[in-house]
C-alpha cells in the first residue's frame, strides 16, 4: 500500500458516498424537477471522485478516466435539462408549494409552441 | 471562422485519440491523425459553432478562470444539495425564474446553461432567445430577480470574454 493507492481508495469511497446521497435524494425529493436536481448534483461530484480515485489507483488509466469525466460533465447537464424541458412541455407542473413558475407563464403566452428555444 | 472550427475540432479529436490510446509512437500518431481528419471532414458542417471560441490570450485566460470558478461552484453545489437531501426536514423552496443573458454566441449560451445546471441547486429548464429559465431548489422569494442575476453574472463575465 503506497500513498497513491490509499488516496485513490479514499477518493473512490467518498465518491460512492456522494452517489449514495444522490440516490437518497431521488427517493426523498417531492417532484420531477427537484428529483432531477438531486440526480444531477450529488452524483456529479460522486462520479468525479470515483473516476479520479480510479485514475490514482491505476495511473495508466488516468487518461481514459479523464475522458469519461469530460463526457459526464458535458452530457450530464444536457440530459437533465432535456428531461426537465420535456416534462415542462408535457405539462407536468412543479409541486404545489413551488414559489414561482415563470416558464409556465411564458409558454402559456406562446400557445404551446413546441420549438420555443433555438430561435437565434 | 470556419478554418478555426475545423482546426479546433481536429485538435480535439487528436486529444481524444491520444487519451484513449495512451501511447505516443509514430504509428499511433499517424493512425490518429487519419481518423481525426476523416471524422473532422465528415462532421464539419455541424461543428461550425466551435469557431465562436476566441483564442486571444485574454480569452484563454478567461477560459482558465471560468474553469476554476466552475470547479469551486461545482463542489459547493454538491455539498449543498447533499446537505439538503440528508437533513430530515428537507429544506427546499423550489421555483422557476427567468433570467436574461448578455451572451450572443450559441456556444457561449450552451456553456452557461451547462455551468448553471452544475451549480448550487440551480438548473436550466429551457432557453428561449436570450432568456434562461432556471429551476431553483431553494429560492429567496423576496429578491429572486437579483439573486438569479447573481447566479448568471458569476459565469457570464468570463464567458463574455471567451465567447462573446
Amino acid at each position: 500500500m503506497n500513498v497513491l493507492s490509499i488516496a485513490g481508495a479514499l477518493l473512490v469511497g467518498f465518491g460512492a458516498i456522494f452517489l449514495f446521497i444522490g440516490a437518497i435524494g431521488l427517493l426523498r425529493m417531492p417532484d420531477c424537477y427537484t428529483r432531477i436536481q438531486a440526480g444531477t448534483k450529488a452524483s456529479t461530484l460522486g462520479t468525479i471522485l470515483s473516476l479520479g480515485g480510479i485514475g490514482l489507483l491505476h495511473p495508466s488509466w488516468l487518461g481514459k478516466a479523464l475522458l469519461i469525466l469530460l463526457f459526464v460533465l458535458l452530457t450530464n447537464p444536457v440530459s437533465s435539462h432535456v428531461l426537465a424541458r420535456a416534462a415542462h412541455l408535457a405539462g407536468i407542473l412543479p409541486r404545489g408549494d413551488t414559489e414561482v413558475d415563470e416558464l409556465a407563464a411564458e409558454t402559456e403566452a406562446k400557445h404551446h409552441s413546441i420549438n420555443g428555444g433555438g430561435s437565434t | 471562422m470556419r478554418a478555426k472550427a475545423i482546426l479546433l475540432q481536429f485538435i480535439l479529436m487528436m486529444g481524444v485519440w491520444l487519451l484513449l490510446s495512451g501511447r505516443v509512437t509514430f504509428e499511433n500518431l499517424a493512425a490518429g491523425a487519419i481518423v481525426a481528419l476523416v471524422i473532422t471532414m465528415m462532421t464539419t458542417s455541424r461543428t461550425s459553432m466551435l469557431g465562436e471560441i476566441r483564442l486571444t490570450p485574454r480569452a484563454l485566460g478567461a477560459h482558465l478562470l471560468f474553469f476554476l470558478v466552475f470547479l469551486r461552484e461545482l463542489i459547493r453545489s454538491n455539498l449543498d444539495v447533499a446537505r439538503r437531501v440528508l437533513s430530515p426536514s428537507l429544506p427546499i423552496h423550489p421555483g422557476i425564474v427567468k433570467v436574461k443573458t448578455r451572451l450572443r454566441s450559441p456556444l457561449g449560451r450552451f456553456v452557461l446553461a451547462n455551468a448553471i445546471t452544475l451549480t448550487p441547486g440551480t438548473f436550466t429548464v429551457d432557453i428561449m432567445g436570450d432568456s434562461l429559465f432556471i429551476h431553483w431548489l431553494d429560492m429567496a422569494p423576496e429578491d429572486a430577480e437579483a439573486a438569479a442575476r447573481h447566479i448568471v453574472s458569476r459565469f457570464e463575465k468570463y464567458l463574455e470574454v471567451a465567447y462573446g
